[in-house]
């Protein structure tokens, strides 16, 4: 199983890469007509994004002046720009697209992963790939067609938002490194994806690697881009392809030429994986699959042991993540304190997710939390969709058609998620609690810390509760849980700065986030959040145990 | 002689069975009686209904129409207290890639509540099992062992095996059908899914043949012969004439070549015609009953494609 990349392997003949090439055509065109509405449908989303909220923010600060007034303070602080990246500039233009540059070209990064994943790593995984090359397909064709797709999903969603963005009346030039830096994120994400699914060996492997690295050039950024300016520390932004994003500088410096280092990115990552995809056989990873224990722990019994166990990976590497985003939240309340004369600043760190009165320091806790919640309520929707999966493989079949019912089979994979996301957050707030009195004496306590954090639970529970109401009753529409996760993240994120109706903002469960340490906890609306989460799990209990499972 | 399971006597009982998907009319009024203690063979090309049979038989389908009885008890409402008395393997098995294939064995002994664990070290051995791959590095055959040896493993009364054999080598298939008439002397009963005739010819007491999703024959192997013409060869010092042939009760499809006669005979007919063969003098005889496959031709012949059929059926003109 291991890759055959030991010094003895015969070199692999010269083969024309035109050779190596055979059947690119007819492959991209299969990805094309399995992604025909994943790819349109999440380029729309990501344009809508990026227009729909420069057009808001220009609709409340239409002049430079009044958003140099309303923002600009805000946005030159640290914290804040851990999260969003730099503002470029004092002006309408740069404001109107501060939450969008440096989230959307993550989130291009993450469209360019999954769709370079999905045609490489997981059809191998599967055996289609095996399929496939026993016909007259060329060994680097199916590579070459993930990569081409996406990267035409990340051009296609760069430049016609930056199109949009210009059809608002923003200045064009700025417009087009908007894309720019949108496309220098996800070009570079594409090479990564590229590389990481040549050197895992199984789908969540490539995954694992993927989106860690992708957190980890996010995380690189966030320390450097809040650094003082000339300072070596922020000058490593340059090592990470999200740092290039923020620095292009849209609607400011406009440095387009910085296109080149994603499309380096992008052009290295393809060669290395070549080069590895040369070297290894097909099924194979660089990371090989190790042999295991003969007989299993006496704690594999039962289906709550078995969800738990194919869960660890997950449950590892979350862990990880809050430790690391704790410290990062923690460290970075130091700078935050020093912005707290400002009464603009609080005024907006309150619109944009944290509540009213409190300590700064307060206001900017509750606002990251707000983005935790999002993250570990995905993480939770993940490990529901499980259910699904398994289903579909007939793993689920071969537990069902043991002593196994259904009610625990389903059970167990809410269970997981519910304990793994209050265990999550409490380990988040332990280490802000931890972290933060270290830097300032203004950081929530221990207990301030761990509270607010574990204040989200409801809404997290909620979202577990739709995808479990999916995928109990409706497993072929479970997908439509990201979709339900994401819209009600951006309306809330989105939501307050704008004028987005009432009504809308209210349907998001997010909205509905405790301000905590900052506001108070609202008792009423954490238990009605708790109860709604609770029916839909029944609901879905209730509907799995009444439908066919095949 | 019949054994009983639990106090039954039929393990299986299935009666006028209907379901549907969508437009599909997957069972069309399936009845399937597998007596306790037999080896049953379930024969069917694919898509006659074999699968879908088994997964309302293990409650993970609700039919439509009909009943079905499973050790006693309505697959659909019992299926978790059901499910402690029968193994199951599927026959496209998915393992979990994380887990070895020893771990998923245990896994699913303590699933269905205990395994018995000479019985499985003895599998192990005679599958040849490596026990600590990981589930992504088995190959499609040992991936059907480790399901095999967990089925087989544990001392459940009924095992439903959905053509179990799919990967396996030649040798493996000689240790699975070993270990099948193992069963069967422990007087386990087996609904054994298969389109492997041969596999089913050597195992089974008895055979149902589907299609369409309807069973078109049931019984033993001699029963079913009987319904089927035995094929005859005879080389005759004195050759019979056009009419004396055509005298001859139930043979069909007769040939005449020099000394050399062929024909085909329906079963209660054989002795009159092996009769009237010895008057004529026989110097080579050959009398070859029909195999399961000519069975089961028989049973699909001038049909044309059964999928093409139920198709036809499921969407009227």
């Amino acid at each position: 199983m291991t890759a055959a990349t030991a010094p003895t392997a015969p070199a692999t003949p010269r083969i024309p890469v035109a050779t190596r090439l055979t059947g690119f055509g007819q492959l991209l065109r299969l990805a094309w007509r399995r992604d025909r509405i994943l790819v349109p449908s999440s380029v729309l989303g990501l344009v809508l994004f990026s227009v729909g909220s420069a057009q808001a923010t220009l609709a409340l600060y239409p002049t430079d002046a009044a958003a140099t007034a309303g923002l600009s303070s805000v946005l030159a602080n640290p914290a804040v720009v851990a999260l969003y990246g730099p503002a470029s500039a004092q002006s309408a233009d740069a404001l109107a697209v501060i939450k969008t540059v440096m989230l959307g070209a993550f989130l291009v990064g993450v469209l360019g992963l999954v769709v370079v994943r999905r045609h490489t790593r997981t059809e191998e995984d599967e055996g289609r790939l095996e399929l496939l090359g026993a016909g007259v397909v060329g060994r680097w064709a199916p590579l070459a067609a993930a990569v081409t797709l996406a990267t035409a999903a990340v051009v296609a969603a760069s430049v016609l938002s930056a199109l949009g963005l210009a059809a608002l009346g923003m200045d064009p030039a700025g417009s087009a490194a908007f894309a720019v830096a949108w496309l220098t994120g996800g070009l570079a994400t594409v090479g990564i994806a590229a590389v990481a699914v040549q050197l895992a060996s199984t789908t969540r492997g490539a995954g694992g690697l993927g989106f860690g690295a992708l957190g980890v050039l996010f995380a690189v950024r966030a320390v450097a881009d809040s650094a003082d300016p000339g300072t070596v520390l922020h000058g490593l932004a340059w090592l990470s392809p999200l740092g290039w994003a923020g620095r292009v500088e849209a609607y400011g410096a406009n440095r387009q030429w910085v296109l080149v280092l994603g499309l380096l990115a992008l052009a290295v990552g393809v060669l290395v994986a070549v080069r590895v995809l040369d070297h290894r056989d097909l099924g194979a990873g660089v990371i090989p699959v190790r042999a295991g224990p003969r007989r299993a722990g006496a704690g594999l019994a039962g289906p709550l042991a078995l969800v738990t166990r194919l869960a660890r990976g997950t449950i590892v590497g979350w862990a990880v993540g809050m430790v690391l985003g704790g410290v990062l939240v923690g460290s970075l309340l130091g700078a935050v304190t020093d912005m707290s004369g400002d009464p603009a600043i609080r005024d907006l760190l309150e619109k944009m997710g944290g509540g009213a009165g409190g300590l700064f320091a307060d206001v900017y806790v509750a606002t990251e939390i707000h983005f935790v919640a999002a993250a570990v309520a995905a993480a939770a929707t993940a490990l529901v969709l499980r259910l699904v999966a398994a289903e579909r493989t007939g793993q689920g079949e071969v537990v069902l058609a043991t002593a196994t019912g259904r009610v625990r089979w389903y059970t167990a994979h809410l269970v997981v998620p519910v304990v793994l996301t209050a265990a999550l957050l409490a380990l988040l707030g332990a280490v802000v609690g931890l972290v933060g009195p270290t830097v300032t004496p203004d950081a929530p306590t221990f207990g301030e810390s761990v509270g607010a954090t574990l204040a989200a639970l409801p809404v997290v529970w909620l979202m577990t509760g739709v995808a479990a109401l999916l995928a109990g009753a409706l497993p072929r529409f479970a997908p439509f849980a990201w979709g339900v996760l994401l819209a009600s993240f951006l309306v809330s994120e989105v939501g307050p700065l704008t004028d987005l109706p009432s009504w809308l903002l209210d349907a998001s469960p997010f909205t509905h986030l405790s301000t905590l340490p900052a506001g108070s906890f609202g008792w009423v609306a954490a238990l009605v959040l708790t109860a709604a989460a609770l029916a839909l799990m029944v609901a879905g209990g209730v509907a799995y145990r009444r439908r066919d499972v095949a | 002689m019949r054994c009983t399971v639990g106090g039954v006597t039929d393990a299986i009982t299935v009666s006028g069975l209907r379901k549907t998907f969508g437009r599909t009319v997957a069972l069309d009024g399936l009845d399937l009686t597998v007596r306790a203690g037999e080896v049953h063979g379930f024969l069917g090309p694919n898509g006659a209904g074999k699968s879908t049979t088994i997964r309302v038989l293990l409650g993970l389908l609700r039919a439509d129409a009909g009943t079905a009885t499973v050790l006693g008890r309505d697959p659909w409402r019992d299926a978790t207290d059901l499910h402690r008395s029968l193994a199951y393997v599927p026959g496209d098995v998915v393992l979990w890639p994380t887990l070895t294939g020893g771990e998923t064995i245990d896994l699913l002994g303590r699933l269905r509540g205990g395994i018995d664990e000479d019985r499985r070290r003895r599998l192990v051995e005679r599958f040849e099992l490596d026990e600590t791959k990981k589930g992504k590095a088995y190959s499609k055959g040992n991936r059907q062992k480790v399901a095999l040896v967990a089925a087989l493993a544990s001392g459940v009364p009924l095992l439903v095996l959905d053509e179990p054999t799919a990967g396996l080598d030649p040798l493996m298939e000689e240790v699975f059908q070993r270990e099948l008439a193992a069963l069967r002397d422990d007087g386990r009963t087996v609904l054994l899914s298969s389109h492997i005739l041969s596999e089913v010819e050597r195992a089974c007491d008895r055979v149902s043949i589907v299609r369409a999703g309807r069973i078109v024959d049931t019984g033993s192997l001699d029963e079913l012969r009987h319904l089927t013409r035995t094929r005859v060869h005879a080389v005759l010092e004195h050759a019979p004439s056009a009419e004396e042939v055509a005298g001859w009760p139930g043979a069909h499809d007769v040939t005449v070549e020099g000394d050399e006669v062929r024909c085909s005979v329906d079963a209660e007919h054989l002795g009159t015609l092996v009769a009237d063969l010895g008057r004529r003098g026989v110097t080579g005889l050959t009398v070859q009953p029909p195999t399961l496959e000519e069975l089961f031709l028989a049973r699909y012949q001038g049909t044309g494609s059964t999928d093409r059929e139920r198709e036809n059926e499921a969407q009227p003109a």
